[in-house]
């Protein structure tokens, strides 16, 4: 099938078979590599890419459900300048450890963010439980993330 | 005027920032999945579903008729080689041969131009096995008439640390048994006697990233990127296997996404090899988690103890028996029971003691290692008992350990060997107390428990290390140390740096290449900071002696009066650059100071796991619990753990390791278990492996750290990581005890304490009708 979406600001358009799974499609055909695979049940959160500012594991949806749709993988947020606020933030807090999960959560705060959903310790416990992190015990995550709330 | 004589450190002690943090943050950090290779091809394995059976054939036909498919690799590949592994005894075959020992085990690899093509071609692969009976439990491996699981003498692996192998009795792999004085006779003195069963599940490590390997057969050798803890270990046994010099196998390590002890010692890297090998062409496999779930795992335990004490709580014996299900292959389960073994008195001053562990196999997953083993599996029953003796002596638990606990400079072990302690225990506990509200009021169903106990860390102490100062002032680092998460870029960066006198920005840290990095043990036992470290910190004072030596022969003063800070050499009125001192010293802007460091055991070293430990790691934590009685949910309210590192090289770093494993602890403690169903492994997916989450965290935490200077490592340091992982489970399980449920299974789940609960209930309804 042929898709035409965006991905990172950029225009894509490529065939795909309909099983393709759209973390395949960003690591292999793209070469975009900072979603990772790891639970591949839509568990844990290390495949996160956002779809129209939407958060979704990229290890259980297809890549011809995101034609026609803008998709932003970790790679692309840290272009954006409001990058800088979240990467200051982590370091400062020493939020990140192996960093394999470390590109799901920040753009699962992102999207939450970006949705008016970042305000208080509540939201970020909340929008955080969709992210399994096995090094940090989560509180370094938090602290960062509080920093992000508006 | 060296560093331990400058009055304020300017990087050790400090809160550098990250070095890998930007890297990691944008994405751009590779590991082994995200390396691509020209010609390289994908590998998929063929896992047996069953748990014990013989293999009568495996036909693969029509696999290698698929479109795409390079190679098929079988145990028949293997007649060329001696194709038995394993560090600590070589019993485990690279791919099944004849007959299959737990349910998982590679059968058949396939390597294909991809990931789908190789799983396609698995399909089509014919297995016909004959069933056997299973030895999944340990009550089944130790029975009288069980089959032995390992026919062939052992062969002790190249790392066995075992000491003296003893012939194997039935499925028994390896034993290890510790203890002085005359238990029965002191025994006869007790008025108290706490004694009981406990039992601790398998759990699974859960590092975010899976095993991955990939291996490429070429001119020189073989050269593997591979996710491996300890890169110089599996060297060398893979040059061992395939009949290579050392220098011929080449290990590179990039970033691992987590490894916790799952990638420690040899894991996927020979079956890569050898599917790289058949197929001639450069193999990548990468595990999905069900599969690296039943490649590594901790040890699933049965415990039996017994404590005495006087009246007034002095304490006088401890027995420990144990068993530890390895599951199919040794992998580094003596080293574990050893741990274990060392771990069962807990650091306590006992008249006598008694501790005998067995290591055996059964039709399970191997098990290996996993973060603070032994102590694990062993504080929270050591403790537990500890509190009972303490309930029926009517002393406070801070007072009853305070009490008895050894004390700096006494021996740990039992029979005197080993290192002697080498922290205050005492100082520690009371700490973690305080950080819970100990001696607070406390609502009913709430409990409050403090547990203490000791890990025999830093397995064999050899490390190297290289500095290298260019001739622009910037520094390289190597290090064979793996950087899974833990910061040790970070902090070798800033040991140097601080050696040296300039700024950790200056100094980049390298991942591990065998081909360049200097020798080092292992990523593991809490050894990276105070071992490899030792090693940095060593090279870079070498390299810091010839920039004095050079600025001395300049200004024609001796050279130790050269004071080396911020990146220049000064005396009185004198200074110069580092990359001018440089060119002084060739005489052009080239050249550059390389210099190695080296760590290695002082006195006799016969490899044996019964001498050292390098240092005792701590494990001290407390824990603030309430139980919903209607339903068994346990709450954790406050947690505090303590950080007993001699000197905090990065403090920030330090709390941040001991968050990890606080974590981990609670998950151990509170949910986390595999379940086996005639040897196959049913909870193989995040789904139903449960691990802790963002809403499990305590309502309170507090991480304390503790510089006595009283480790063997740089400045004083010695590891940390481990011990919270340890001192968690034991202190929550004692705070549900004290809140009125004591527990003898972990994990602590709903229906457990629910179930208990209701037996307590009864138990008192009987009593009190029987009263009556």
């Amino acid at each position: 099938m042929d898709i035409r979406l965006t991905v990172n600001g950029r225009e894509v358009i490529e065939t795909v078979e309909p099983h393709v799974l759209l973390l395949d499609f960003l690591r292999e055909r793209l070469d975009l590599k900072g979603a990772k695979r790891s639970c591949d049940v839509q568990v844990c959160g290390t495949c996160t890419v956002l779809v129209d500012n939407m958060p979704v594991s990229a290890c259980t949806y297809l890549a011809v459900d995101a034609d026609g749709r803008d998709v932003m993988t970790i790679e692309g947020f840290a272009e954006q300048p409001e990058f800088t606020l979240f990467e200051q933030a982590f370091t400062r807090h020493a939020a990140v450890q192996c960093g394999y999960c470390t590109g799901g959560i920040l753009l699962t705060l992102k999207s939450l963010r970006d949705a008016g959903e970042l305000r208080t310790e509540d939201d970020i416990r909340h929008g955080l439980d969709s992210n399994v992190c096995r090094c940090t015990g989560y509180r370094a995550i938090l602290e960062a993330a509080r920093e992000l709330i508006r | 005027m060296s560093t331990a004589e400058r009055e304020a450190l300017r990087e050790v002690g400090v809160a550098r920032p990250r070095k890998d943090a930007q890297e990691k943050l944008q994405g751009k950090a590779q590991y082994i999945g995200d390396i691509e290779m020209a010609g390289m091809l994908h590998g998929a394995v063929l896992r047996s579903p069953h748990a014990h059976a013989l293999i009568r054939s495996v036909d693969y036909t029509r696999a290698l008729e698929l479109d795409g498919v390079v190679a098929v690799l079988t145990g028949a590949d293997l007649s060329d080689i001696e194709p038995y592994y394993g560090h600590a005894i070589k019993d485990r075959p690279i791919i099944a041969i004849d007959r299959v020992l737990f349910a998982g085990e590679p059968v058949a690899a396939v390597a294909a131009v991809d990931v789908p093509t190789a799983e396609a071609a698995l399909r089509l692969i014919n297995v016909d096995y004959e069933p056997l009976p299973t030895l999944d439990t340990l009550d089944k491996a130790l029975a009288e008439d069980a089959p032995r699981l390992h026919t062939r003498r052992p062969k002790v692996g190249l790392f066995h640390g075992l000491g003296e192998m003893g012939e194997a009795r039935g499925n028994i792999c390896y034993e290890h048994h510790l203890g002085a004085g005359d238990v029965p006779a002191t025994r006869a003195d007790a008025a108290i006697t706490v004694e009981g069963e406990y039992l601790f599940p398998a759990v699974y490590q859960y590092a975010m990233e899976t095993h991955a390997t990939t291996a490429h057969f070429h001119g020189d050798g073989v050269t593997l990127w591979a996710n491996c803890q300890h890169p110089f270990l599996v060297q060398a046994e893979i040059a061992d296997l395939f009949g290579f010099e050392k220098g011929a196998v080449r290990i590179v390590v990039p970033y691992l996404g987590g490894g916790f002890g799952s990638k420690s010692y040899t894991k996927m890297e020979p079956l890569t090899v050898a599917l790289a090998r058949k197929a001639g062409r450069p193999v990548r496999i990468v595990n999905a988690v069900s599969e690296s779930m039943v490649t590594s795992r901790r040890h699933g335990m049965r415990c039996w103890m017994r404590t005495t004490a006087r009246a007034d709580g002095t304490l006088l014996t401890r027995e420990v028996r144990f068993w530890m299900d390895t599951g199919a292959y040794a992998d580094n389960g003596p080293r574990v029971t050893a741990t274990a073994a060392d771990a069962a008195p807990g650091p306590y001053r006992f008249e006598a003691a008694s501790v005998e562990g067995y290591c055996v196999y059964c039709n399970t997953p191997p098990s290996g290692s996993y973060r603070a083993f032994g102590a694990t599996h062993m504080q929270w029953i050591g403790e537990a008992q500890i509190d009972e003796v303490a309930r029926r002596a009517g002393l406070d638990p801070v007072v009853m350990r305070a009490n008895n606990l050894c004390l700096p400079g006494q021996p740990v072990r039992p029979d005197g060997t080993g290192k002697p302690l080498d922290a205050d225990l005492i100082g520690d506990v009371e700490k973690a107390a305080a950080g819970v509200g100990w001696g607070e009021a406390k609502r009913p169903w709430v409990g409050r428990g403090v547990s203490v106990g000791l890990l025999a860390a830093g397995a064999h102490p050899v490390s190297r290390a290289s500095v290298r100062l260019n001739s622009d002032g910037s520094a390289d680092v190597y290090v064979g140390t793996t950087e899974l998460g833990q910061g040790a870029r970070t902090v070798m960066a800033q040991i140097a740096a601080e050696e040296i006198g300039t700024s950790s920005d200056n100094i980049r840290v390298h991942g591990a290449d065998t081909r360049f990095t200097p020798y080092d043990r292992s990523t593991g036992a809490s050894r990276s900071t105070t071992i490899a470290g030792l090693g940095v910190q060593r090279a870079a004072a070498n390299v810091a002696a010839r920039l004095r030596e050079t600025a001395g022969e300049l200004w024609d003063v001796d050279a130790e009066l050269v004071e080396l800070t911020d990146g220049e050499a000064r005396f009185a009125e004198e200074s110069i650059s580092f990359p001018d001192l440089i060119a002084k010293r060739f005489g052009f802007r080239g050249g550059e100071i390389i210099e190695g460091g080296e760590v290695r055991p002082t006195g006799g070293d016969t490899g044996s796991y019964a001498e050292g430990p390098f240092f005792w790691e701590v494990c001290v934590a407390a824990v603030e619990a309430e139980i919903d009685p209607e339903t068994g949910v346990i709450t954790v309210l406050r947690t505090s753990t303590v950080a007993d590192v001699g000197k905090a090289i990065n403090p920030q770093l330090v709390e941040r390791q001991d968050d990890g494993a606080m974590m981990q602890g609670i998950g151990n403690a509170l949910f986390e278990e595999m379940h086996f169903d005639d040897g196959v492994l049913v909870n193989d997916s995040l789904l139903e492996y449960r691990v802790p989450r963002v809403p499990d965290l305590p309502r309170q935490m507090t991480s304390i750290i503790v510089e006595n200077a009283d480790g063997p490592g740089p400045w004083g340091a010695k590891g940390c990581g481990e011990g919270a992982l340890a001192a968690i489970p034991a202190a929550l399980a004692c705070a549900v005890a004290d809140a009125g449920v004591p527990m003898h299974e972990l994990p602590l789940t709903p229906e457990r304490v629910w179930r208990r609960i209701q037996e307590l209930k009864r138990q008192q309804t009987e009593k009190e009708s029987h009263d009556e």
